[in-house]
């Protein structure tokens, strides 16, 4: 039987990086076939290559055996190629049925749309597909999973017959996740193609009947969901040489100087604690969207939080803003540097300067000599390449701009540097010159919080490893512990024993 | 550490002559490159042509050039046309220079505070109508027996108030300020309206010499003080702008927000105090116009608030925020006063004067645009300029339909 849609020897490069290298993927009808890899393994890019968002620099795509070209999401559609995308696209304040039939709403001769007709039709598809919503709800009162019901259901309203998804079930429960995933089971038993991206190992090992393990842009193999265990699995995605990329560690560490005791988000459900010491790099593992984002900002005061205390050097302390964290000696380096961390259109001096300002000030006036000598302090001691302290930061390359970034938060000589995703976009030269400038600041004595979706990063550079996995701390990892494969499971929501089998069996099993 | 030790540049060659020499020109450079330093030249090109056009440098002046030509006496005659022009010209008179300076001193006052605003990431639609309430209620109170001192605190302070709703709504409400200020900009008005019932309250010369004397008509040294007032609020305001360490918060907030309220900037403050400044700013001109004029028109200034926001922005202020000096808020209502006096020594109607205020905002924001462009817009007219010369070339040598890639070289 000739395959449905066909990715045969995918190149795709963008500028500084090749994300996708000679990559494979075959989806029968009928089938769910899951894409599983690391962060920046490159799935992404390819679902986007196969709904015509992006088009391949090499290699070929064949449809039902035929080779075609997708120039854009519009043709994709045309072979009947939907993909639903984490965001959800509906828009909240119309009806399931006016979401579902945008652009196709049934009119009379004025041009009016026809509504009966309209709700007749939705209803209709709707009980075929076996989606309980009603089609005159606006979308806006329904719960996510029903959101996403209503997106899938609009997708393959036209013609479809593959469909992609990207990470559907990561905002829902446990359950409304079981009430998607049945409901991909019968859109592939009446014969639709489905291509499943997701991190959750359970999830993938109930659904899928084959799986596609990407690493770093490369295609890794495809197995069926039967001939193997979620250990090979991620043995298959991670494993690679670590490099002279990263310093050695830190022999010993000093003190408790951090403590964050049972620290509780709004609007969570679960209260987390860990210590960071004196020296130390702490590293702070999971998948994007796990928390650990929210849970830095908290402690820093950047968000507020419903409960916990944070004990900095044996005393209790309450950080309500950034502003007071900077004054206790805390630095946060937000993983987003152009939206969050530097201010673009402005001067590298003044970007370095914009936590000290009163520091560079006299009398409340900003002093020249004193921005230019700290301006130029840091350009030195981080080697950031510019010609002149007035440069526009955004005029410095990624590297550089990072850099800036770290200028601007070691000029308020940290005791705690939390840094979120610090080496995200730039190149391996400046990656590997982050790396040595956070060890050197951990042996100078300041206690590091690294947040890093880079298992080798993280690995690397981390003198203990934790773990989180929705919302909570999930593991924790000396360094000598710590594998790639503990860190994933653990980040996967696996428990980090090998009881995975027996799990694996009993949802099979239901 | 390796990366932590650089080689740090031996000290002759930091301080060596190229090094001194190309910062200067650097300097020289980024002034020439300043928004101020363009508007400045344009200011004195127009002021010079209207000096000139008044002395009726311009007048017939092909014909006579031409007789004089014969005449074999271009250069005595251009240069006693010149001297008469200089002597006899209307513009840079006292008189005309103190009408146009006078005309808008009340709004540069008002620069400083939009300034502020804009540069924060937002803007003050408020300020025509608190001038006119900050008038209204200092009138009223000095003809209700207050002193002048306290009348002129009531005057102000209303100001402060409109300002401070404006900040809480956008900082707590977070009300856009284009609505929040726009919603203000109707209470001050209405305000305004309701106490005086509609009636412009006088504020005669001879009931109250020690408000009128000292402030709006008084002279020191032969200026006006209404005109040192708003130059020195315009010095104090680009000084604090350009150096202070509290106004530098603001250029934070409006280049990036969320990056300054991570880097410890209390942003609601920061916004806050923007708007209160403006409000305040606003009420206080309010007031010098009623000292000036002797009478708080509720109607006044309508419309004020786009025409400072206009100036600002012809002198390099961003509606995006993060950018724009007091300086340059000046030089543009400068430069939109003196069109709108160039018009009136020219004769021009004053219907024409709404028009060209709106050419010229849109002249200088589409052309520091173009600037920035300028690479951009470059090279696509270099690749059409290409495009058309092979065309060209193609054409002559007959041989239109082969590619020019695809011949051997």
């Amino acid at each position: 039987m000739t395959a449905l849609l066909e990715a045969v020897n995918i190149t795709k490069q963008f500028p500084g990086t090749l994300a996708l290298d000679h990559v494979n993927v075959e989806l029968k009808a009928g089938e769910i076939h899951a894409i599983m890899g690391e962060n920046g393994a490159g799935k992404s890019t390819l679902m986007k290559i196969l709904a015509g968002v992006h088009s391949p620099d090499a290699g070929e795509i064949r449809f039902e055996g035929r080779p075609i070209t997708i120039a854009n999401p519009h043709e994709a559609l045309q072979y009947g190629i939907n993909i639903v995308y984490q965001e959800l696209s509906l828009v909240p304040a119309l009806t399931v049925a006016e979401n579902i039939y945008p652009g196709r709403l049934p009119t009379n001769i004025f041009g009016m749309v026809r509504y009966p007709t309209l709700f007749r039709n939705t209803t209709q598809m709707l009980s075929q597909l076996n989606v309980a919503v009603e089609a005159r709800t606006r979308v806006e009162a329904l719960s996510i999973a029903n959101q996403q019901l209503v997106e899938i259901t609009k997708a393959i309203s036209s013609n479809c017959k593959v469909l992609i998804l990207d990470e559907p079930t990561s905002a829902l429960t446990d359950y409304e996740a079981d009430i998607l995933l049945a409901f991909l089971r019968r859109l592939a038993d009446n014969g639709v193609g489905i291509l499943y991206i997701s991190h959750k190992l359970n999830e993938i090992f109930a659904l899928a009947d084959r799986i596609t393990v990407l690493r770093d842009g490369k295609y890794v193999g495809t197995k069926n969901t039967s001939d193997v265990t979620p250990d090979e699995i991620v043995r298959m995605m991670v494993g690679r040489d670590l490099g002279h990329m990263y310093p050695p560690k830190s022999q010993q560490v000093g003190d408790v100087l951090l403590e964050v005791q049972n620290f509780r988000l709004h609007g969570a459900s679960q209260c987390n604690s860990f210590k960071l010491h004196k020296g130390e790099i702490l590293g702070f593992a999971g998948l994007i969207g796990s928390g650990r984002t929210e849970l830095a900002r908290a402690v820093f005061g950047a968000e507020p939080h419903a409960e916990g205390r944070v004990i900095l050097n044996g005393s209790p302390v309450h950080i309500q803003s950034p502003k007071k964290a900077i004054k206790l000696g805390i630095g946060y380096l937000p993983e987003d540097r152009k939206a969050a961390g530097l201010f673009l259109e402005m001067s590298l001096k003044w970007n370095v300067e914009a936590t000290v300002i009163q520091d560079v000030s006299a009398i409340g006036f900003v002093s020249a000599p004193k921005e230019r000598e700290l301006a130029e302090q840091y350009i030195r001691t981080l080697n950031i390449s510019t010609p002149s302290i007035e440069q526009e930061v955004q005029r410095l390359s990624g590297g550089n701009q990072q850099k800036a970034l770290v200028a601007k938060w070691l000029s308020i000589q940290p005791k705690i540097l939390i840094v979120d995703e610090p080496t995200r976009g730039i190149d391996v030269g400046a990656k590997r010159e982050i790396h040595f400038l956070l060890r050197s600041l951990a042996e100078s004595g300041v206690g590091v919080i690294m947040i890093s979706s880079e298992l080798p990063e993280i690995l690397g550079m981390s003198d203990h490893v934790l773990v989180m996995h929705e919302g909570s701390i999930v593991a924790e990892y000396s360094a000598a512990e710590a594998t790639e494969e503990k860190i994933v499971r653990s980040a996967s929501g696996q428990p980090a024993k090998i009881e995975v089998d027996t799990e694996i069996s009993k949802i099979e099993v239901n | 550490m390796e990366t932590t030790t650089l080689m740090r540049k031996p000290l002759m060659e930091r301080f060596s002559l190229k090094n001194i020499t190309g910062s200067l020109l650097q300097l020289l450079l980024q002034i020439a490159r300043a928004r101020e330093f363009s508007l400045v030249i344009m200011l004195i090109l127009i002021g010079c042509g209207l000096h000139l056009y008044t002395g009726e440098f311009f007048h017939s002046f092909g014909k006579e050039m031409e007789r004089a030509a014969k005449n074999g006496r271009l250069i005595s005659e251009l240069d006693s046309r010149l001297s008469y022009a200089i002597d006899e010209g209307r513009f840079f008179t006292e008189a005309n220079l103190r009408a146009v300076g006078l005309g808008f001193a009340a709004s540069a006052i008002m620069v400083f505070g939009m300034t502020a605003a804009l540069v924060s990431g937002g803007f003050d639609l408020s300020v025509g109508s608190v001038y006119a309430l900050g008038g209204v209620v200092v009138a009223m109170a000095l003809r209700d027996g207050h002193s002048v001192g306290t009348a002129i605190i009531y005057g102000v302070g209303v100001g402060v108030l409109a300002g401070a709703v404006n900040g809480l709504l956008i900082t707590w409400a977070k009300i856009n300020p284009f609505i929040a200020t726009l919603g203000m900009l109707g209470i001050a008005r209405g305000l305004g309206l309701v106490l005086t019932k509609g009636t412009p309250v006088t504020v005669a010369f001879e009931d109250f010499p020690s408000f009128v004397d000292p402030l709006g008509q008084g002279v020191t040294k032969g200026f006006p003080n209404l005109i040192i007032i708003g130059i020195g609020t315009i010095i104090i305001g680009d000084i604090l702008m350009r150096h202070s360490a509290r106004f530098r918060q603001i250029y934070y907030v409006g280049g990036n927000e969320e990056a300054a309220r991570l880097s410890g900037i209390n942003v609601r403050r920061v916004k806050i105090g923007v708007y209160v400044l403006s409000g305040m700013l606003a009420a206080l001109a309010g007031v010098l116009s009623v000292s000036r004029f002797t009478v708080a028109d509720p109607g006044a200034a309508t419309g004020e608030e786009l025409r400072v926001i206009a100036a600002c922005i012809i002198g390099g202020c961003s509606l995006r925020g993060g950018k724009g000096t007091v300086l340059g808020g000046l030089l543009g209502l400068i430069f939109v006063a003196l069109i709108n006096n160039a018009m009136i020594l020219t004769k021009v109607p004053v219907y024409y004067q709404q028009l060209t205020m709106g050419v010229v905002l849109l002249l200088a924001v589409g052309l520091d645009t173009l600037g920035q462009h300028w690479a951009e817009i470059k090279t696509t007219v270099r690749h059409w300029w290409f495009r058309s010369k092979n065309l060209v070339n193609h054409l002559a040598s007959g041989d239109l339909f082969t590619d020019s890639k695809s011949k051997p070289s």
